[in-house]
């Protein structure tokens, strides 16, 4: 776009022209099928979102007044609330474990690196549903990990499972399973490091926290903005472990629990797919913006340094 | 330039993935409500329109959970061997509804025939996706089956179902837990909560039941108890839960919920079967289909077991409640009714009901409900005791006058949310099911309903 502007308007024309329906010709395929499966949904959950079926009168147009009723839901905020404290507590901690150990593997101290890594990472192959399966099992204060600790050492320890517990504990899932995915995003970005400036560092006599202070961690701010943005997305999305755990704890995880959970909910068992649709864009929208904000920071900060 | 493009995507990668799990629900806004009923002028061809079905034959598909079911369909395949007929399990209860009510929405994959229990029918009926089969002859079946499932699937004039089974309320509980501790078999829910105390003074790893919050529970104690918080007259619809039989129940439960005296585990679990064979779950007041569930789920209880009658509210009383039970319907957009219907009725009516007895479980039809053959099997897994005798007496004992909300599946959906914090926290039950009555006032009226 920049070039077409500064070329000369003589030479315009005949560029311009080839230069779109080649590309379009090589994004065709993709183009459709991104249709299809992204922008149609999109274009279907806001048309849906502009109505209400009820059980008792049918489908009404009713413009903007979903989104109305969304901003004035209380169970929405609450589920809103629920995942915007998980995002500013879980995420942090995972990603400086995964930067521990990156950072870990990357300084070549370690005895049988490539065993520790695969362990690490091992976790994110694990499907979401089975981890949360297994966690809830060692959750039961009956027949669990927890009551066998209690019955071995005749002690009560606290219910994983309880309401005022319950959040720590899919925060202690989501961060075993996505702590090896994290740092192998900031492996790989430590991996590219030119040797060279390691060797200098050396030269000039630099100990290992201050070659991690001033070369690694630079090195790494753009994967850690990246997993940053991918965590953001992922805790606004929560859905799969506290969605298993309702059967292990039914009354600590409501209907309303994550934004999802409350979509799923209000299509599934309520019937509301208008209003689900619009809480799902509204969310959308909402993740949208903070994931826009963490990125311009980051980029800011980045043209700083 | 370049970073733009990228956040671009990834913000459309957020929006989209929130949405998916609306898109999928509903790919068409299509009013379901649209199909058409059969005119009734043709209503004295449709009994014809049965066997002319069943001798042209064809393939109809049935989606159900209920086990026995299978060598039913086998045995109708048997004897009608033009009929193909595929029995799908697709999901136990709600999993169930939802599959269905996309398949409705959708307009596509809806099966012909579909297991519905009797709470969920009222729902299925108000949006007219099940077909109405007084067209087919099931109005002459008044009498057939037992009161309690047979007003289950009626509403009006108009059937919505066949009753498949049915669940009149017992008391199951573990005779040698009982024995061991040397308490008696409560007759009264007074002597109940006496037990409860008991037991667990006596082994406080053994409780007299579990119990987390269940919608379905929850409503037959109730019904038990004489409440009838829901009162529905077409879309005209009346909750109260501070009646005096609401009250009845949630002052003596509030006793066991508040003393820590029901396990919490939750029905269904792995620590439920577990709790029911080892002896900390002493006591089940459930359904007359838990048998079958027993023998197949609890191994280890084998002898154990007995049953009694459903505790009372007064000594020498003679109330109880059905739980659960399903009825098989006929989907409005079934593509092969009379085929479908001709098969309900062999399910339900005809040879099936014998088939299904033999697997383990519970009729809704009077004439087995009665038969001697019934009532005097003996049950090797319950030590031998013919519990049809129990079962069958209490499904004579229903409370009349019950009746679920129209939207019964989404105000079960939302119990735990608001009287299940009873169960976790400072809440009264009372307090719980004013805050599930305003949740469900406030749906219906969402839905159009007119609610009070």
């Amino acid at each position: 776009m920049t070039t077409a502007q500064a070329s000369p308007p003589g030479l315009r024309a005949a560029p311009r022209t080839r230069r779109s329906w080649t590309g379009w010709r090589f994004v065709g395929p993709f183009m459709a099928v991104f249709a299809v499966v992204f922008l149609a949904p999109i274009a279907y959950s806001i048309y849906l979102s502009l109505f209400r079926t009820k059980l008792i009168g049918g489908t009404t147009f009713v413009g903007a007044d979903n989104y109305l009723k969304v901003l004035s839901d209380a169970q929405f905020w609450s589920a809103f609330g629920r995942v915007a404290l998980f995002l500013v507590v879980q995420v942090p901690i995972m990603l400086f474990l995964a930067l521990l150990l990156a950072l870990a593997i990357d300084s070549g101290r370690l005895y049988g690196t490539s065993f520790f890594r695969i362990s690490v990472f091992l976790p994110y192959a694990v499907p979401a549903v089975v981890a949360t399966l297994m966690w809830g099992f060692m959750y039961g204060t009956r027949f669990g990990l927890i009551g066998n600790l209690d019955d071995l050492f005749g002690i009560t320890l606290p219910d994983p499972l309880s309401p005022s517990l319950i959040l720590t504990s899919i925060g202690n899932i989501v961060t075993w399973e996505f702590v090896g995915y994290n740092m192998l995003i900031l492996y790989s970005a430590l991996r590219v490091v030119n040797l060279s400036l390691y060797e200098a560092a050396e030269i000039d006599g630099a100990s290992q926290l201050r070659i991690i202070w001033a070369i690694k961690l630079p090195a790494l701010r753009g994967a850690l903005l990246i997993a940053t943005i991918f965590s953001i997305i992922g805790s606004f999305q929560l859905f799969n472990e506290p969605s298993i755990l309702k059967s292990l704890a039914p009354n600590a995880i409501t209907t309303y629990f994550t934004p999802n959970i409350y979509a799923y909910s209000l299509s599934f068992a309520g019937q509301q797919f208008d209003y689900s649709a619009t809480v799902a864009i509204v969310m959308g929208v909402i993740t949208m913006i903070i994931a826009y904000v963490v990125q311009l920071r980051g980029m800011r900060k980045g043209a700083g340094a | 330039m370049t970073m733009t493009r990228r956040h671009t995507l990834l913000l459309g990668a957020a929006l989209s993935m929130s949405l998916i799990a609306t898109a999928c629900g509903s790919s068409t806004g299509g009013d379901s409500g649209a199909a058409t009923t059969k005119p009734a002028g043709t209503q004295a061809n449709a009994a014809t329109d049965v066997d002319a079905a069943l001798n042209a034959g064809g393939t109809i598909t049935v989606w159900a959970w209920e086990p026995t079911l299978k060598q039913v369909v086998a045995d109708f395949q048997a004897k009608y061997p033009k009929v193909k007929v595929n029995l799908v399990n697709a999901g136990t209860g709600n999993d169930q509804y939802t599959a269905l009510q996309n398949a409705i929405k959708a307009g596509s994959g809806v099966p012909d025939v579909a297991q519905i229990e009797y709470y969920a029918l009222p729902q299925f009926a108000l949006s007219k996706s099940v077909t109405d089969l007084t067209a087919y002859g099931a109005d002459k079946l008044d009498g057939t089956f037992t009161p309690g499932p047979w007003n289950s699937v009626r509403s009006g004039s108009a059937i919505y179902g066949l009753p498949m089974d049915s669940g009149p309320m017992a008391l199951f509980y573990n005779k040698e837990v009982f024995d061991k501790y040397k308490i008696a078999v409560p007759a009264t829910w007074e002597d109940y909560i006496a037990a409860a105390k008991k037991l667990h003074a006596a082994d406080p790893k053994a409780y007299i039941t579990n119990d987390t919050g269940d919608a379905g529970f929850t409503t037959s104690m109730i019904w038990q108890a004489g409440g009838k918080p829901y009162q529905v007259d077409g879309t005209n619809v009346t909750i109260n839960f501070a009646d005096p039989g609401t009250q009845r129940f949630t002052a003596a439960w509030q006793q066991l919920v508040s003393g820590k005296l029901v396990a919490p585990i939750s029905s269904w679990s792995d620590a439920w079967y577990k709790g029911l064979g080892d002896g900390s779950i002493a006591t089940l007041v459930i359904g007359a289909w838990m048998p079958a569930n027993l023998e197949g789920g609890v191994k280890a209880g084998s002898g154990k077991w007995q049953v009694a009658p459903m505790p009372q509210w007064e000594a020498g009383g003679k109330a109880t409640a059905e739980n659960g039970g399903s009825s098989l319907a006929v989907p409005e957009l079934g593509a092969n009714k009379a085929l479908a219907y001709a098969f309900i009725k062999y399910a339900d009516v005809e040879q099936g009901v014998q088939t299904r007895m033999d697997g383990g479980a519970f009729p809704a039809t009077t004439a087995e409900l009665n038969s001697p053959a019934f009532k005097d099997k003996p049950f090797p897994y319950f030590g031998g005791q013919k519990v049809n005798q129990v079962l069958a007496e209490s499904a004579g004992e229903v409370v009349p006058g019950w009746s679920y909300l129209p939207y019964q599946v989404y105000a079960n959906s939302i119990f735990n949310d608001t009287v299940g914090k009873a169960y976790v926290s400072g809440t009264t039950l009372q307090d719980g099911l004013k805050a599930w009555q305003d949740a469900s006032v406030k749906y219906g009226q969402e839905q159009g309903f007119s609610v009070q």
